[in-house]
């Protein structure tokens, strides 16, 4: 990236823009201030050299004399005035560096929310193509490079950039002659700087190759640690382990070289560079050679003093300004990958039916209420006509025909046809890739069908706002996902209104009661790390309990008690089939006594339904499920 | 804890000590510099011939080179000894790991582990490079710069007595005030980046529930306060800047107005206009090393975290203790449990084993059945010594595990872990683990005799197919088999498997325990099952529940003994009986 600069300059340019657009957008005011408060210091930063020639001149003429009051007399002035440009300077840098800490911080939450609000917005498909180490990075490494961006290279390149003209212009105003041995001075730090910080770039990018190769190994061996330690694989693993590690060393250390050797260099360079001025400007004075300037001066001792501060003081710059070069390329990049985040396209939800609480008036006809009533009815507007109508929630859902492909042209699912009436238990089962889970992602809309039609309480599920639609189906999944925050709240996430009663009544249906009760702290007990110090079961009942609290009348178990083991599953069977009483339910399962009791088993095989019927008759008719029973086929 | 780090040097303390070397000759030659830089320019001032400048230029010149020299110098070695202090470092904390007992495995997570040897590492590295370069450098440079001042410019010096302090006392204040808001808050920003990773991984589960809008309004009061408390410790840094500016524009008006008093007053004798500017300098560079002192402070206690937990790794003893003179052979294939209780951690208040007595003889097959958590796992993890027991004694081959070597004891004790991985590299390669020097025929052996010759084969690349990091690209059950593969090179005198069938179809595993029964009859065989299909031939049936065995025969025995055994028996065949021909 860094080896070619200007091209991903150009690149990230639209990037960088876009970060300073929303910087200053959010702070129209105090930003700019900042920023004028920076330009002001480091002007006043560089007229002391004007002050110290001044000064010097005035001793130069009292100095053979002895006359201090006289020279006191004629210093006084420009000591009070550089005082008091230095009281103002301090002012404006307090001013500067607390409106920069106020505002990096205040720019950072904004930007944080935005990327966490605009990704809450994102359809699934987002999460499932991409990796989440890469999403979280936007949270970690991008966000960060953007601080830096605003936070330091942009005042540092503010303040440098400032810095070097105003040197400049005092150099040319005393001297055009030693300002251009001073150039040249600078083109030759610019030539070293440019070797050596390119063979660091190179070095350091392929440093980032060799962590990611040892992070992945250490990941790979302590994740199957205990595997390594029964076949007493540790010598071997070490061995491995130091190849990698050793390939860490030698691009770190040749990147770490390259990055500490020019710092030295550069300085050093610089203190030739000063040597050479002086010496250079000792013959012109010698010489008497004619001194071509703004300022008229002639060339002499009070000027060459000065003059060699301010060298310093513009090398210094011009490396500060190639060193943010080289941190803005990498902020461009960073605010490029957030950029990509928050352009994402949100989830589109043409909705309009939503679900609303409903009570039934004396003429029986459902009218509409603000509190909650435990009857929830579909209120569908009706554009053409002016009406609304409203259809009570029962969780009848019908697929007709439908197919649908992830990828364009690889098509997952054909021809689905599934009628569930309310209070059905429906179940699939199939082998790993056959469409089962994506079955269930279309009910909810987190993909949207490519052709047919499903409909929930005769209404075309593309009408019903998403948000209601989802609230109406309880899903729990394989892969349970608890939250950081006490198992209560954890239940409650179901439905937030939730009492404690209500809370613990749905663990007593899930079968969760019992073990949660001889937690250390029972129901206030806090899970940490998608609740870590539970077992799998354990953490399947608690989504029960989640989903039970929610009530929905449609629930979707996708392979919801694979970790309990058999024995305990008898036991939770009876309070998972009071949860199902009454309710539509979608079952997915491995283990076919979990769906055995179903009203109607579909059998799915490369995204079409092969079988379908009672456990009954689909045993008699000796087909693909009865092989899967007697367990003459495997299932993945 | 810094001994556990400074040992870490090893091998490359010559280029630690050269950087030292180089960083001391630099600082030497930086603080000479000005001096001579103020006799170049009084020469220029007293107007002297070019021949009268030119040996102090080229001095200067010749200083600079070697200022060159030593600070590449100590830039190249300060690199290869950081570098190589971290390899150090990373190696020995993957040393430890790998000689962690499973009692060890069990208190880190895997991603604390990682993070440890990834960016704790590399913070700590940061940090060494820092202290031998810059904590030399600054304080060195401090001091040396002072003195320097102090006899160029005498009582212009004095200017350092008020500027030093007071910089001195305002960097501390701030470092202290800000150092513990800082800590705090990092941590919590931590947990706020711990809290969105949660969230994206449970997005199903967020959308699935719409709450969208509740996690939003969530995040944005964690991120809001963080920042408020962040913008509160920054604030305080942000007067860093400040500060050291209003030392510097003192010692400039001071240095200037007394400056001149002294050589008006005294004619140019006592200082001149080159050593002027050079306390100019001087000033610069004083207060600059203290800036730098500041900054290492500041580094150090941001790294510190990350020191502390390098280090609880390092310390971390392996639980295991090893006999002097250990015994190397396993006789036979007899395990005998003699009143073993057993419990994972001292402070865990349940036994997860209690009073067990098993006598399992050589060569026969012994199926274990219970729910999940009952002990039937830990039962088996005593044999190989994965853990010790906490009472009473477990023997393979009639003797005490414990006065094993440990690398014969598991040579001899196969063992099928229930959560069992692959590693990225071929087939064969992870075939190997068994036996390095397993030949190809006796490797394809092990497969056929775990059903996995078959789909080896099938692959395109048979037994060289690449297997991904994690073993992603094998199903579950081809997965098991290849591990049943793998403990069967060992050719284990016993061989456990603990539930690693579970995702392989009921004729295969059949054909599985068939082969066994037929090609290594001498070889002890624990079975932990789920299905009860999986250990009704075996020798010995035990049930385990709650800890304990409650139930042990054969299958016909415990029908009609065991009651959880008859209604897991009963619960897994229901309804399939009368269908079944």
């Amino acid at each position: 990236m860094k080896s070619k600069r200007g091209e991903s300059l150009k690149e990230n340019f639209g990037a960088i823009a876009w970060t300073l657009k929303k910087f200053f957008g959010y702070y129209p005011v105090l930003g700019p201030l900042a920023m004028l408060c920076i330009l002001f210091s480091a002007i006043v930063a560089a007229i002391p050299a004007v002050f110290i020639q001044k000064v010097l001149a005035v001793i130069e003429t009292f100095v053979a004399s002895g006359d201090w009051s006289a020279a006191r007399q004629a210093l006084l002035p420009y000591i009070f005035t550089l005082i008091g440009l230095y009281a103002v300077s301090i002012c404006s840098l307090t001013l500067e560096t607390q409106l920069m800490a106020i505002m990096t911080q205040g720019f950072l939450d904004k930007m944080r929310r935005e990327m966490f609000n605009g990704m809450q917005d994102l359809p699934i498909r987002y999460f499932d193509s991409h990796k989440h180490g890469d999403i979280m990075s936007f949270y970690t490494n991008d966000i960060d490079t953007m601080r830096q961006l605003v936070s330091g290279s942009l005042p540092a390149f503010i303040r440098s950039g400032a810095i070097v003209i105003a040197v400049l212009a005092i150099m040319i105003y005393y001297s055009v002659w030693m300002t251009l041995v001073l150039l040249l001075g600078v083109v030759a730090m610019f030539y070293v700087s440019k070797v050596v910080g390119g063979g660091s770039a190179k070095y350091f990018m392929q440093q980032q190759k060799a962590v990611g190769a040892m992070e992945g190994f250490a990941q790979e061996t302590m994740n199957g640690q205990k595997v390594v330690k029964v076949f007493c694989h540790e010598q071997k693993s070490i061995e491995d382990f130091d190849k990698v590690n050793g390939e860490l060393y030698e691009v770190g250390f040749r990147a770490h070289a390259f990055a500490s050797v020019l710092g030295p260099i550069i300085a050093n360079i610089g203190n030739i560079l000063y040597v050479t001025l002086a010496l250079v400007g000792g013959v012109f004075i010698l010489m008497k050679v004619p001194n071509v300037s703004l300022s008229g001066l002639a060339l002499d001792v009070t000027i060459l003093v000065p003059f060699l501060n301010m060298a310093r003081q513009f090398t210094g710059n011009i490396n500060q300004l190639s060193q943010q070069i080289n941190s803005i390329v990498m902020a461009g990049a960073g605010a490029q990958r957030v950029l990509s985040l928050v352009n994402e396209p949100p989830e589109e939800d043409n909705g309009y039916v939503t679900l609303v609480n409903v009570e039934t008036d004396e003429k029986g006809e459902l009218r509409e209420v603000e509190q909650h009533t435990g009857h929830w009815a579909w209120r569908h507007p009706h554009q053409a006509e002016g009406t609304i109508t409203y259809t009570p929630l029962r969780g009848d859902v019908r697929m007709v025909d439908v197919d649908f492909a992830y990828e364009e042209g690889k098509p997952v699912l054909h021809d689905i046809s599934v009628y569930a009436e309310p209070g059905q238990k429906v179940a699939f089962v199939g082998a790993t890739g056959a469409g089962k889970t994506t079955i269930t992602n279309l009910i909810n809309r987190f993909y949207d069908i490519a052709d047919g039609k499903i409909r929930y309480d005769g209404i075309n599920i593309n009408k019903i706002k998403k948000d209601d639609l989802r609230r109406s189906l309880g899903i729990v999944l394989q892969e349970t996902n608890l939250f950081t925050g006490t198992v209560m709240e954890n239940i409650r996430y179901g439905r937030l209104d939730a009492s404690d009663e209500e809370c613990e009544e749905a663990a007593r249906l899930a079968g969760a009661d019992d073990f949660i009760r001889r937690l250390p702290q029972g129901y206030q007990t806090e899970l940490q790390n998608n609740g870590a110090n539970l077992s799998q079961g354990q953490r399947q009942l608690l989504a029960i309990a989640r989903a039970a609290v929610a009530d929905p009348p449609v629930m979707i178990l996708d392979e919801a008690t694979s970790s309990i083991d058999t024995r305990t599953e008898a036991i939770v069977q009876r309070g998972m089939d009071k949860l199902m009483e009454g309710r539509t339910v979608f079952v997915i399962a491995h283990r076919l006594s979990t769906v055995m009791n179903s009203d109607v088993i579909m059998v799915l095989d490369h995204g079409r339904i092969i079988e379908r019927g009672s456990h009954e008759k689909l045993i008699a008719e000796r087909g693909t499920y009865y092989q899967l029973y007697t367990g003459a086929f495997e299932l993945e | 804890m810094i001994k556990t780090f400074v040992k870490c040097i090893r091998e490359y303390k010559l280029p630690t000590i050269l950087t030292l070397v180089f960083i001391i000759a630099e600082v030497f030659i930086e603080v000479l510099i000005p001096t001579y830089t103020a006799r170049l320019v009084n020469g220029v001032q007293a107007s002297a011939p070019i021949a009268e400048l030119l040996p102090a230029g080229l001095t200067l010149v010749a200083m600079a080179i070697v200022s060159l020299l030593c600070g590449g110098g100590a830039g190249y070695t300060g690199a290869k000894a950081s570098a190589g202090f971290a390899k150090n470092v990373r190696h020995d904390v993957f040393e430890r790991i790998q000689h962690f007992s499973f009692q060890n495995i069990d208190k880190f997570s895997t991603a604390s582990l990682v993070t440890r040897l990834t960016t704790d590492i590399s913070n700590v590295q940061m940090a060494f490079m820092m202290s031998i370069r810059i904590a030399v450098r600054a304080p060195l440079m401090f001091v040396f710069s002072i003195v320097m001042a102090y006899r160029m410019g005498g009582s212009l010096a004095a200017t350092f007595l008020v500027v030093v302090p007071v910089l001195i006392v305002g960097l501390l204040l701030i470092a202290r005030k800000a150092m513990p808001a800082f800590r705090s808050v990092f941590r919590r920003y931590d947990r706020m980046n711990e809290s969105v990773e949660e969230n994206v991984r449970a997005m199903r589960v967020v959308k699935g529930f719409a709450r969208e809008d509740y996690e939003k309004e969530k995040f944005g009061k964690a991120s809001g306060s963080i920042a408020k408390d962040f913008t509160k410790a920054e604030r305080i840094v942000a007067l860093n800047n400040p500060l050291m500016t209003l030392c510097m524009n003192f010692n400039m008006v001071f240095v200037l107005m007394v400056g001149a008093k002294l050589i008006v007053t005294s004619r140019g004798t006592l200082i001149n206009v080159g050593e002027i500017s050079a306390m100019l300098t001087y000033g610069m560079q004083i207060l600059m090393s203290l800036m730098m002192i500041s900054m290492i402070y500041v580094m150090m206690t941001i790294s510190y975290e990350s020191m502390k937990r390098i280090v609880e790794v390092l310390v971390e003893k392996p639980s295991l203790k090893m006999k002097d003179e250990p015994i190397t052979e396993v006789r036979d294939g007899s395990v005998e449990f003699t009143d073993v209780s057993f419990k994972y951690s001292e402070s865990a208040e349940k036994y997860a084993l209690e009073d067990v007595n098993l006598h399992i003889p050589s060569g026969s097959t012994v199926g274990i059945i219970g729910g999940t958590g009952v002990g039937k796992s830990t039962l088996v993890q005593l044999i190989p010594r994965l853990y010790d027991t906490t009472e009473g004694s477990v023997k393979v081959g009639g003797v005490d595990v414990r006065d094993y070597d440990i690398e014969a004891l598991r040579g001899a004790v196969s063992m099928v872990l229930q959560k069992n991985e692959l590693f990225s590299g071929t087939i064969r390669e992870n075939l190997r683990w068994g036996d390095p020097d397993a030949t190809d025929e006796e490797i394809e052996q092990a497969c056929r005799l775990a059903q996995a010759d078959e789909f080896i084969r099938s692959f395109p690349d048979g037994y060289d197919t690449h297997i991904e990091q994690g073993g992603t690209n094998v199903s579950g059950g081809q997965k098991q088999r290849l591990c049943i593969a793998r403990a069967l090179l060992k050719k284990p005198k016993i061989l456990i498997l603990d539930d690693s069938t579970s995702a392989v179809d009921t004729r295969t595993d059949a054909l599985i325990r068939a082969g066994f029964r037929e090609y290594i009859p001498e070889t002890t065989k624990i079975i932990i099952a789920q299905r009860v299909a999986s250990v009704e031939d075996a020798d010995l049936i035990l049930v385990m529940d709650n800890g304990r065995i409650v139930g042990r025969g054969t299958h016909a025995e415990l029908m009609r003994s065991s009651e959880i055994y008859r209604e897991v028996y009963e619960q897994q065949t229901n309804g399939g009986d009368e269908d079944e021909e």
